[in-house]
Parts: structure tokens; C-alpha cells; sequence
């Protein structure tokens, strides 16, 4: 009797116990859906941004200053920056504006020293040390590969010079600034609410995702899901394209042989928005509605075709402005921060003219923020 | 323990017998294709069998190609980032004007026979394994289209360039829809069948792939079929290229992965690695199976990553089957 009663108390206990770690990993594991920040996003896409009129760049979404005269120092200034990767034209788009925002503030730049840790955690946590414990830097750049695995370099770095962090964030708040706009959720929110707005009556919308796990591409889905859910708009798959221009075209193509007609499509990024509507196309269908993204052969093909369609971005010239806020912490001029909110733009029909440019590469992304850069066009490989 | 069972009834034997001149592969697509059928009715219709054909048709390319090297005893890994040369330096090149497409093509197809020539060169008188030597091949041509485009796309393909792997006819007669696809499909296959099996050099491949000192000594030039198997290969891996390059358009990562498809493609076709045995026949029905074996998987929702051990199972077990078969062909 006592012994059934001790075995049931163990596998009680046992039982409790593995709810306690699920519960646990649970709450470790990043909430990709959660409605605080996605209250937070519509809240700063309702923002009017400050800062100065057509450079987006230097502007910011609420936020206060932080006082950086303790790092103030006679230039001109070394600038160190650890890369996470040029592994995607977004980050090779970037990239290319960060360098020529230098070759701009030449004056005041004696030297800049990028690493590239070519997508890998060990080797961007190495780069950050070998900045570190070198002294060649006066600030350094970080542009994290992966969320919590650079956490404890960036800490270290704090310690030694003033960090500025941009693009994908850190879980400290040890850097004078990260600058990064409004993010996945006011993307979905953006996304979504257009396809509400122009969807006709029971439409069908297929979603196409890159790829499941990455928290920036998660909370696109997330948003967008949430609002499709409350209008009760019927979303007949979301599938996975691995970002390959032929798979996104078969999976397009089977949907519209299975049911028929497609009338929307939601993209968690853009860069195979052109394979998805060539799959209408090919099947002899009106194009969808779409949601892309900056990518200008998106563009062209939307001026092109009077697409029903809308492009929010993921501004590259964010890398721009960590340029831009690193020097300003080294003159002791104020930052924004410990967070530095970037309007994050869309592009509609009304302001399509302005960012579409067939001589600009097809996956060169619009909102660069570059055309006033030195080596623009022709640095980004555009024809002059 | 099958064995004896296999040598005592006559119906046995007798069934072997006839399975061994079925090809396996054959069987197993359609099984495959039947199962995709089940799943969406769509593809049994004549306008969803042809835009498999359209979709597999660039592997089945690939398989026929590689299947030469395969059959002179040797890999070529390098095939993959032809493909990707192919699509970005063919946008590069044709700079989205139609009037370039056609020295475009022909300028690929020379690229494609230097990267060849070499690929066989090293192999003959480096005496390098072609599996390292088309490694690094793999790793040259991959380095020289990233630089060549900086990492990105850079241009467009014009539409007659695309129209090799895009344009589909319509109202054919019996079939509605003819991609062109399928037409480029049928040619090159008919002519890889045409030279592997027909021809005096088809022979020697296979003789030097099955020994190629004995080759030598039966007055083989084993060297220069050798080239010429990895030119093929390349060629094919071009032809592959435009055909994707215009069903999908422009993007660096076309080719990822595409050689060890078309080994594998070739390997479920029956085709024996380290050379000597294989038909078109095989390298074709196998890359269709693969293929089928892909949409089934997106059909059914599976990840990318499940995708990847799926293929490493059926290449493992298809190797297994061929070595097993070949045990037991007496």
C-alpha cells in the first residue's frame, strides 16, 4: 500500500518536474508572438519621426538622448566594425552604403577596420576580442549574427569602449546606442493590413515565409497572422520557399492548380516576389494581389505590370546611421538612445515613381537611403 | 537466407529475370507520381504532367550528363557551380537585351567546354581523383561567379533566353500545353542516349570505366574519352543553367546542391559509381523519381532540413540496392 502510494508520489513528482522544465524552456525561448511588442510596433508606425525632413537615416521614432560627453575625444577617430556576414544582398546593399557613409565623413574618420564573421557566432565573438584587446579602435560597430550568442563579447566590449550595436540586437543594454527600425512586427502589421484593405470578399492569400526560426522573418509571419485572424481573412497556406526563386514558383503554381484561383500573396521578404508572380503568369491568371519588398526588380515589375501591390522594407540605411551615431558619440554630441527607433518607410503606389530605377540590379534594395552618397550609382552596381 | 529461397522456385528466378530488364527506377516514379496524384489530382492531368516534366526537366539534364562521368569511373562535383555560372554570368552577359541572347548561350557553352576540358585534364594527367579535382573546380567556378557579380544579381535575363525553361505552348493538340522546356528535355536526352549507347564512344566510356587499364591495352584512348565524358558534363550543367536561369529567373544560390541531385538521380537509376554500368534511361526515370520524391515532400509539408536526410537515405539505399543487384546479377 505504502509503496503504491511512494510510486505515486515519484511519478507525481517526476511529472511535475518535466512541466516545470517545459514550462521553463518555454519562457527562455524567444516569444515570437508577442502582443506587447506588437502594441508597441503599431504605436511607433503611428509616430511622425523627428530629426531632419528626407533622411530618414537621422531620424528617429520617440526615444530620449543620452549625454556621450564622457567619450567625447579630439578626432579624426578610428572606427572598428564587426560584421555578422555579406551572406545576402540585404547585408551586401548595406554594406556598401556603410563604406561609402565613410568615404562621406572622410575628415573625420582616420581609419576603419571591419571584420567579417561570414554568418559564424565563434568567429564574430573572436573579432569582437581581437578589436577589443587590440588598440586600434576608439568605438566599435557590432552587428550581431545571432542574438544571444554575442551577448557576452558585447559585454566585454562595453567595458573597454563605447559600442554602438545596429540591425539585430544584443540582451544587454551596455551599448551607448542600438539603432534598428520599427522591426518584424510593424512590417506584418504593414503587410497585412494593406492585403485587408484590398482583398475582395472570401479572397484567398497564400503566405510564402524563407524559412522557419529567425526571429526577425518569425514576427513578420506573427503579425501579419494576427490581423488576418481578427479580420477573419482566409489564409489557404503558408509556405516555406527557402528563398529559391523555382520553388517559390512550383509552390505558387500548385496552389493555383489546387484551388483554382489565388487572389493575394504575403512575403516575409521580397526577393522571390518575382517568381511568385510569373507562376500567375505562366498559368494564365491576373496577377495577385502582393506584398513584396524594396527590391527593385520587384519595383519595376509592379510599375510595369499596374501591380495591386505594396513594399514594406527593412531599411539598409541603417547601416548609415551606425556610422553616423558613432561619430557623434566620439564628438560628445547626444544620441538617441539606449534604443535608436528608425522610421521604417513603405513604398505604395503614390510614392512608387520616387524609389523604382530599372538601372539599378534587380536585388538592389530602394530604400538605401544612398542616392546621396558618394560612388552612387555605380557603387552599388547600378548603370550611371 | 534470400538467396536460397531465390534459386529454388522457378517463378522466382523468372520474376528477377523481367525485373532486371525493367529498369527499377522506373517503377519507383511511378509510384512515386502516383502518390503525388493521390495527394493533389491536379498533376494527373495532362497540363500538371507536363509542368513536372518542365520543373524535373533541368535534373534530368543534369543526370544524363553527369551519367557519363559516372560511367567512365569518375564524379563531377562541379556542376553545381556551372549552373550558377551559367544564370549569373548569362544575365551579366545578355545584359537583358534579347538581341545578346544568342552569343550569350554560346558564349556559356564555351565556358562550359574550358571548364570541362579542364575538369578531364586534371583528372588524366594530374591524376588528381575527380572527386577532389572537381571539388576544387566546384570552389574556382563558385569564387569566379560570386566576383564576377559581387555577390548579388546584377542584371536580367531577356525573354527569349528564358523562354527555354519557361514558355509553354498552348492549345497543342492531344496534350493542351507544351512547355519548351520539355522539348529541350527530349532532345538532349535522345542524344545522350544516341551517343552512350549507339555510338563507338559510348563503348569506350564504358570500358574505361569499368577498366580502364584493359581499356588502354584494347587501344582505348582513355585519356581523351575521359575529357571528352567531363566535357558532356559540362555541357549538360549548361544547358541546365539556361534552362533554370529562365524558369526561375536571376539568384546566386540556383545551382546549390545540384550535382549530388544528378548523382543521386543516377545512382536510383541504377547507373554503378566507380563507373562501368548505367543507361540514360535510368539517369532520367531516377532524376524524375527524385523529383517526385521532392514535390511529395512539400506536398505532405515536410522542412528543407527533412528533405536533405530524405536524400541522403534514398542515395545511401539506392547505392545499397545497386551493390546488392549487382551481387546477385550473376
Amino acid at each position: 500500500m505504502s509503496r503504491e502510494k511512494l510510486m505515486k508520489r515519484a511519478a507525481m513528482g517526476i511529472l511535475a518536474a518535466g512541466a516545470a522544465v517545459a514550462f521553463a524552456t518555454a519562457a527562455a525561448a524567444q516569444n515570437f508572438d508577442d502582443p506587447k511588442d506588437f502594441a508597441y510596433a503599431e504605436q511607433l508606425l503611428k509616430m511622425k519621426p523627428q530629426g531632419p525632413e528626407g533622411k530618414p537615416w537621422e531620424q528617429n521614432l520617440g526615444g530620449k538622448e543620452v549625454d556621450t560627453s564622457k567619450y567625447k575625444k579630439p578626432g579624426p577617430y578610428r572606427i572598428c566594425f564587426s560584421n555578422a556576414g555579406v551572406d545576402n544582398p540585404w547585408r551586401v546593399v548595406g554594406w556598401t552604403d556603410m563604406q561609402a557613409q565613410v568615404d562621406a565623413e572622410k575628415a573625420n574618420i582616420k581609419s576603419f577596420t571591419a571584420a567579417d564573421a561570414e554568418g559564424k557566432d565563434d568567429k564574430q565573438i573572436s573579432d569582437i576580442n581581437s578589436f577589443v584587446s587590440g588598440d586600434s579602435c576608439d568605438i566599435l560597430i557590432v552587428s550581431p549574427n545571432t542574438t544571444a550568442a554575442l551577448t557576452p563579447a558585447v559585454e566585454a566590449a562595453c567595458k573597454k569602449l563605447p559600442v554602438v550595436v545596429f540591425d539585430r540586437g544584443v540582451l544587454t543594454q551596455c551599448p551607448v546606442t542600438f539603432v534598428n527600425p520599427i522591426g518584424g512586427y510593424g512590417w506584418g502589421i504593414q503587410t497585412a493590413n494593406f492585403i485587408a484593405e484590398k482583398l475582395p470578399k472570401g479572397g484567398k492569400v497564400l503566405g510564402l515565409r524563407i524559412l522557419p526560426g529567425v526571429d526577425v522573418l518569425e514576427t513578420r509571419w506573427s503579425a501579419a497572422n494576427r490581423i488576418f485572424k481578427e479580420k477573419g481573412i482566409n489564409v489557404v497556406g503558408a509556405e516555406f520557399t527557402g528563398g529559391d526563386n523555382a520553388k517559390t514558383k512550383s509552390i505558387v503554381e500548385d496552389y493555383i492548380r489546387r484551388f483554382g484561383k489565388i487572389d493575394a500573396i504575403w512575403m516575409d521578404a521580397g526577393a522571390t516576389a518575382v517568381a511568385a508572380i510569373e507562376a500567375f503568369e505562366d498559368a494564365g491568371q491576373p496577377n495577385p494581389i502582393i506584398t513584396g519588398e524594396d527590391q527593385e526588380d520587384f519595383l519595376v515589375k509592379w510599375q510595369k505590370e499596374k501591380l495591386t501591390a505594396f513594399a514594406p522594407t527593412y531599411p539598409t540605411y541603417q547601416w548609415r546611421s551606425a556610422i553616423i551615431a558613432s561619430l557623434r558619440i566620439l564628438k560628445g554630441e547626444p544620441v538617441i538612445g539606449p534604443t535608436w527607433k528608425l522610421p521604417q518607410p513603405d513604398i505604395t503606389d503614390a510614392t512608387l515613381a520616387t524609389y523604382v530605377d530599372p538601372k539599378m540590379p534587380p536585388l538592389h534594395y530602394a530604400m538605401c537611403g544612398c542616392k546621396d552618397l558618394p560612388g552612387y550609382p555605380q557603387r552599388w552596381g547600378g548603370k550611371p | 537466407m534470400t538467396t536460397t529461397a531465390a534459386s529454388e522456385g522457378w517463378p522466382r528466378s523468372r520474376a528477377i529475370a523481367i525485373a532486371k530488364h525493367v529498369n527499377a527506377a522506373v517503377v519507383v516514379f511511378v509510384v512515386l507520381y502516383a502518390i503525388v496524384g493521390l495527394l493533389q489530382p491536379s498533376y494527373l492531368e495532362p497540363a500538371g504532367f507536363m509542368n513536372f516534366l518542365r520543373r524535373s526537366a533541368p535534373l534530368a539534364i543534369l543526370a544524363s550528363g553527369q551519367l557519363f562521368v559516372l560511367a567512365a569511373g569518375g564524379f563531377d562535383l562541379s556542376m553545381s557551380a556551372l549552373v550558377t555560372l551559367t544564370v549569373i554570368g548569362g544575365s551579366m552577359l545578355a545584359d537583358n537585351n534579347p538581341d545578346n541572347t544568342w552569343w550569350t548561350i554560346g558564349a556559356l557553352y564555351g565556358i562550359g567546354l574550358a571548364v570541362g576540358a579542364l575538369n578531364g585534364l586534371i583528372v588524366s594527367f594530374l591524376k588528381a581523383p575527380s572527386i577532389i579535382a572537381t571539388l576544387g573546380m566546384l570552389l574556382c567556378v563558385d569564387g569566379a561567379a560570386m566576383m564576377w557579380s559581387g555577390g548579388s544579381p546584377r542584371g536580367y535575363l531577356p525573354d527569349n533566353f528564358r523562354a527555354f525553361g519557361r514558355l509553354v505552348l498552348h492549345d497543342v493538340p492531344v496534350i493542351g500545353t507544351f512547355p519548351i522546356a520539355v522539348g529541350v528535355l527530349i532532345v538532349f536526352t535522345l542524344l545522350a542516349w544516341w551517343g552512350l549507347h549507339v555510338t563507338v564512344f559510348g563503348q569506350r566510356v564504358f570500358a574505361v570505366g569499368d577498366n580502364p587499364r584493359a581499356a588502354e591495352l584494347a587501344g582505348v584512348r582513355v585519356s581523351a574519352t575521359r575529357v571528352a565524358a567531363f566535357v558532356i558534363s559540362a555541357l549538360s550543367a549548361v544547358t541546365g543553367g539556361v534552362m533554370l536561369g529562365g524558369f526561375g529567373g536571376v539568384s546566386v544560390g540556383v545551382g546549390s546542391g545540384l550535382a549530388l541531385q544528378a548523382i543521386a538521380a543516377c545512382v536510383i537509376g541504377g547507373v554503378q559509381l566507380m563507373g562501368g554500368r548505367g543507361s540514360v534511361v535510368g539517369a532520367v526515370a531516377g532524376a524524375f523519381s527524385l523529383f517526385a520524391l521532392f514535390t511529395l515532400l512539400n506536398l505532405v509539408g515536410l522542412p528543407q532540413s527533412l528533405r536533405d536526410t530524405a536524400q541522403g537515405l534514398i542515395l545511401i539505399s539506392a547505392v545499397a540496392s545497386g551493390a546488392w543487384r549487382l551481387r546477385h546479377a550473376g
